[in-house]
């Protein structure tokens, strides 16, 4: 270990967060600036019969108005997707309607004003008259005979269907099944709400013509490709694209919006940078929601609980139209885990995705993962029950043992590495387990509704290997880059091709490079969401930063070790093989006599003087790489929460909650806890108060933080978090994802110890989230309660 | 969350207040501006003028008058939660106005503001109801009283006219009272809040009022409840037994996403139960 990487070091990040010296898109300010808004749609389904821009256009400070005629006619091209599972049926998704709204705050007319009050004015004179047309919601109920068409194009509003496993497997397993245990559930839709609301702003140079857009992206490189290939029409080599400092995306800032065409092209039209800044109501209606799945399965097993068979057909909701990344978060991140920490050979997973008058559906943290962790967690928990098992017990009896590491699951999955049973005793010693159980027991004798629930949660982290990634549908590859230019003096910057908006890489990533090279810490620069200043890159999600975007750093560092080697060799007139790179303090010596040696400094400063360079070698040191990783990673996590729920109010109260995770080898075991303390709340958050509700005509219900419940800290105790260490083999550094495990494990953990609490009153399921009105009806429903 | 365009004065006096929401067309008090900058900025509320009078001086004063507490109307949520004189004086005052909001609502939103908006959800209706409460308004025509059970007409109007200002509100000091409430996950405005106050008469209940707000448009008094707690002792059956009767008190109770009307009803039963108890042993 190095004297950075496994410690947790202070984020250098946060002095400027926590003084208010962020640097973020809606702090973009230029002295002639306009303010761009945007008239939403406040229908879910409509033809738009008249439109009348002229009083707003007329009011004093409005710059222009531009309709979504104006926009086509401009050369903007629709929003493409960027994953096509075979067959996929897209529907044309333009940057600004025209004639037909889809969902409620899709955008209607666009308008640039010299305030944004004065924007915010002229959006409301802005007349549209609406003839509704009629709407569908439901992610099931969207296939029906006669639902109404989102697009008329689309037949029974199917835009793809999918399926993956050993069918034949599976048929078997159910045939020869002694118990098999079913479910219907629902995984609610969620909205990301990100502490920052998206926004983009834009400043066209005309003589150079350049564009340069500032964009609260995940991946600005990604944004730029669309925006030059498909959108705005600029080529890349005249499009910069900028996401500073970005205040959480959880997925939802990953996706091409319309915003982000919208802003750059009304800039070079009115000829004056331009910026828009969601409001927090425009966030919760046109930021790309998650999850929404409505599931039917089943868990065959033998009658000693041995598990054989998982069968599952889910409805995927996608929304109105296709967002960037749609089809691949109910397909490959979805279906592919259905086999979770367990061995079982008959898995076989179909998936419908269906177009409803919806935002768009696309990730969201956990992304696939979270539905399938809480479907295969549920089942289980009810396949212990059915056996008279406890559920801690018959996970260990049917989690895969570590001697079978590499494992591949009938699901195409070949998981890495894991110790799952370890994982799981870990967490009950930690927790307590028996404790728990015997404090359940007494708590049930006096009365009280006192419950325990266990998980086993798997992941996939940091996609992918791109040639897999094409395979399944991808229209771009997921490697990323990583460059380690070394200046003169022996500073070094970093430039990773991936994105931090919250994650601390400018922390952790210079852990990594100061060990590799050994030099301090405190002269490593890492530069990140640029791409004038960064290679292309593919950006952050699905927790690969550490595992991509940091093996591409390694890759470069041992490139700029191995020159470095050969230069100090050169100067010190010794055979490469005699001499050493010391990674402890960057020196250069002969073997056996450190005090010959020389600093990196010197070596860089020689490979810049290039005086004196070894035959054939290069001035400069300064190197990139491009890694593709060879395989996903797969963390695990046992997390154990014991809760109360409140005999006639219905309350849930969390009493304690206990998380061992598995994220690999660890770069900063703060920042790691962080992240799962982080990722759990949104987890628990799922399980407890959050909803992203749709009334059957499309009006979003939860569209405000009235409504929308974002936990908050009085939902949790303390958490403890602890973990294990199995390195994955498939990257240098040994790391596995950590952004979304608390997230996908944290659901199940809570529900089954909600529905262990409510087990004696006979109640089985209850759709989440676990509000107390839905236990209060479901405990009437099985007959019991008040 | 733009507002649209506005005027701004700031009143000196509350005569001045009055003169000018007389004079000015379409114009509104802000005080605290907790409940009316939101609904402006979501433009469900787009005044043609702001009359703030958050700066007259004497209208924030909270103090003891023999039996009573007058608290006045720009008295904040934090400042009445503080207050020595409500804690001990009527200590369920003090936990009306702590249960309200977060800190940052608790420091800017008023009583005269909170019970000029009438919000559905808002605390304090069930406890100035329950505690019979008087308010005390300046007009054009001069001042005037209106008794709590007057005061809220429906939701989010009350019996002020467009022109008159809150000045303060008198309080009866009781001890045996006890407010709690469900508080929404999201807005943490109450979805349920039951206000409780318990007079003892020897060994029996004398006297029992009950106030709830959350369940219907506007705060209501459960009257069949809190007789039905009279004359006999404050045990955990009786107590029991008048919750069951706070359904009388509602006609049409509001639903929404979080809790339909129906569980909203249940809830106040179950938290009338809770706080009869707690405002019972506070009579001792
Ligand atoms: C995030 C949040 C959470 C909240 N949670 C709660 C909660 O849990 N419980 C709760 O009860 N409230 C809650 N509130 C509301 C808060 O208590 C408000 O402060 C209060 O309702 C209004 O007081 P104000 O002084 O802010 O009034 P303002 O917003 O300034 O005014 C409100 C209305 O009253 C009128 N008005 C103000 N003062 C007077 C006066 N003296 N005479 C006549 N009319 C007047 C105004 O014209 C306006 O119509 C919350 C508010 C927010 C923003």
């Amino acid at each position: 270990m190095g004297r950075y990487v496994g410690t947790s070091v202070k984020r250098v990040e946060d002095p400027r967060f926590i003084q208010g010296k962020g640097r973020y898109v809606a702090n973009i300010q230029f002295p002639d600036m306009v303010y761009v808004a945007i008239k939403r749609s406040p229908e879910a389904h409509a033809r738009i019969t008249r439109m009348d821009t002229s009083a707003a256009a007329a009011m004093d400070g409005v710059v222009a108005v531009f309709t979504g005629q104006d926009f086509k006619d401009g050369g903007c091209g629709s929003l493409p997707c960027g994953w096509l599972v075979p067959d996929t049926k897209v529907p044309d998704r333009p940057i600004v309607v025209t004639d037909r709204v889809c969902h409620v705050g899709d955008s209607v007319a666009v308008v640039a004003a010299r305030t944004p009050y004065i924007a915010a004015d002229a959006v409301e004179a802005i007349e549209v008259d609406y003839e509704p047309l009629p709407t569908v919601v439901d992610a099931r109920g969207a296939m029906d005979e006669g639902a109404p068409l989102v697009h008329s194009e689309i037949e029974n509003n199917v835009s793809y269907h999918w399926a993956l496993g050993d069918q034949e497997a599976c048929e078997k397993a159910f045939a020869e099944a002694d118990e098999v245990v079913e479910i219907e559930l629902v995984n609610q839709r969620l909205i990301p709400t990100a502490m920052e609301p998206r926004a983009a702003a834009a400043q066209w140079d005309a003589a150079s013509e350049e564009m340069t857009v500032w964009t609260t992206s995940q991946n600005p490189h990604p944004i730029r490709l669309l925006l030059s290939a498909f959108t705005l029409g600029i080529p890349e080599s005249k499009l910069r694209v900028i996401s500073p400092d970005v205040g959480g995306g959880f997925g939802s800032k990953i996706f091409h919006y319309p915003e982000e065409v919208i802003v750059p092209w009304v800039a070079r039209q009115v000829g004056r940078p331009a910026r828009w800044v969601a409001t927090r109501t425009e966030s919760q209606m046109t930021d790309s929601q998650g999850r929404d799945h409505v599931t039917v399965a089943k868990l065959a097993m033998t009658s000693d609980g041995t598990f054989t068979g998982l069968d599952v057909e889910t409805w995927a909701n996608q929304g109105a139209y296709l967002s960037t990344f749609a089809p691949l978060i109910p397909t490959a991140l979805y279906i592919t885990l259905l086999s979770g920490n367990y061995k079982m050979p008959g898995v076989f997973g179909k998936v419908h995705g269906t177009l409803t008058n919806t935002v768009p559906v696309d990730a969201y943290r956990g992304a696939g993962r979270p539905e399938a962790a809480y479907l295969v967690e549920r089942l289980v928990d009810l396949a212990a029950t059915r056996l008279g098992r406890d559920p801690l017990d018959l996970r260990r009896q049917n989690a895969i043992p570590k001697e079978d590491f590499p494992y591949q699951t009938p699901v195409a999955f070949l998981y890495d590495s894991g110790d799952y049973d370890r994982l799981m005793t870990t967490a009950a010693d930690r927790a307590d387990y028996a404790g728990m159980r015997q404090a359940q027991a007494e708590a049930r004798a006096e009365g009280k509704l006192r419950g325990v629930g266990v998980v086993c949660c798997i992941e996939a982290s940091g996609p992918a290997p791109s040639a897999v990634a094409g395979s399944l549908g991808s229209a771009v590859g997921f490697w990323e880059s990583g460059e380690v230019r070394v200046h003169p003096t022996g500073q070094v910057s970093v430039f990773t091709g991936s994105h931090a908006h919250g994650q601390g890489h400018e922390t952790t990533l210079a852990q990594v490079v100061a060990d590799e090279l050994g030099v301090p810490i405190e002269s490593v620069e890492v530069v990140h969401g640029d791409t004038g200043r960064v290679n292309f890159g593919m950006g952050t999600y699905g927790s690969r930063s550490a595992c991509v975007g940091g093996s591409a750093l390694v890759r470069s560092a041992e490139k700029v070790r191995a020159k470095v080697l050969q230069l100090g060799a050169h100067l010190l007139e010794a055979a490469e093989e005699d001499v050493v790179y010391d990674r402890d303090t960057g020196r250069v010596h002969v073997k056996g006599s450190p005090e010959s040696g020389k600093d990196f400094g010197e070596l860089a400063f020689a490979a810049y003087t290039a005086h004196n360079l070894p035959e054939g070698m290069e001035p400069g040191l300064d190197f990139v790489s491009f890694y593709d990783p060879a395989n996903f990673t797969f963390p695990a996590s046992s997390h154990i929460c014991e809760v109360e729920v409140c005999p006639d109010t219905w309350e849930v109260r969390i009493l304690r909650y206990v998380a061992v995770d598995d994220v690999g080898k660890v770069i900063n075991p703060m920042i790691v806890e962080g992240q799962l303390q982080g990722g759990i709340v949104q987890g628990v958050g799922q399980a407890l108060t959050e909803i992203g509700a749709y009334s059957d005509d499309g009006q979003l219900l939860s569209g405000t933080l009235l409504e929308y419940a974002v936990p908050r800290a009085d939902l949790l105790p303390g958490i403890e978090v602890d973990r294990i260490e199995t390195p994955s083999p498939h990257n240098p550094l040994g790391v596995k994802g950590a952004g979304e495990m608390g997230t996908i494990a944290a659901t199940p953990a809570v529900a089954n110890a909600v529905l262990d609490a409510l087990a004696p009153l006979g109640v089985t399921h209850i759709e989440l989230p676990l509000t107390p009105e839905r236990i209060w009806r479901a405990v009437q429903a099985a007959g019991n309660g008040a | 969350m733009f507002p649209s365009q506005f005027d701004y004065h700031r009143a000196a006096s509350v005569a001045e207040a009055v003169e000018l929401l007389s004079s000015l067309p379409d114009a509104k008090l802000v005080a605290g501006g907790h409940s009316l900058i939101p609904a402006m900025k979501l433009r469900a509320a787009q005044p043609a003028a702001l009359v703030d009078i958050g700066r007259i001086p004497g209208l924030a004063d909270v103090s003891a008058d023999g039996d009573s507490l007058v608290v006045g109307a720009l008295a904040t949520h934090a400042a009445v939660a503080d207050s020595a004189a409500v804690r001990s004086g009527c200590p369920m005052l003090a936990e009306t106005a702590a249960a309200i909001g977060d800190i940052q609502v608790r420091n800017r939103g008023t009583i005269g503001g909170s019970l000029a908006h009438a919000d559905p959800g808002a605390d304090y209706p069930a406890a100035m109801l329950a505690l019979g409460a008087e308010i005390t308004a300046v007009g054009a025509g001069g001042e005037r009283t209106i008794a709590a059970s007057d005061f809220f007409v429906d939701i989010l109007t009350t019996a002020l006219a467009d022109n008159e200002v809150i000045t303060s509100v008198r309080v009866p000091c009781v001890a045996g009272g006890a407010y709690l409430k469900h508080r929404h996950p999201a807005s943490s405005y109450a979805v349920v809040g039951v206000a409780a106050c318990v007079g003892m008469d020897g060994g029996n209940v004398g006297s029992c009022a009950i106030g709830i707000n959350g369940v219907t448009g506007k705060a209501v008094l459960a009257g069949a409840a809190a007789a039905a707690l009279c004359g006999g002792p404050a045990s955990a059956d009786r107590i029991a037994a008048a919750a069951g009767r706070v359904g009388d008190a509602f006609d049409e109770p509001l639903g929404d996403l979080y809790a339909s009307g129906e569980f909203r009803a249940h809830l106040a039963g179950v938290y009338t139960r809770r706080a009869l108890a707690v405002a019972a042993e506070r009579a001792g």
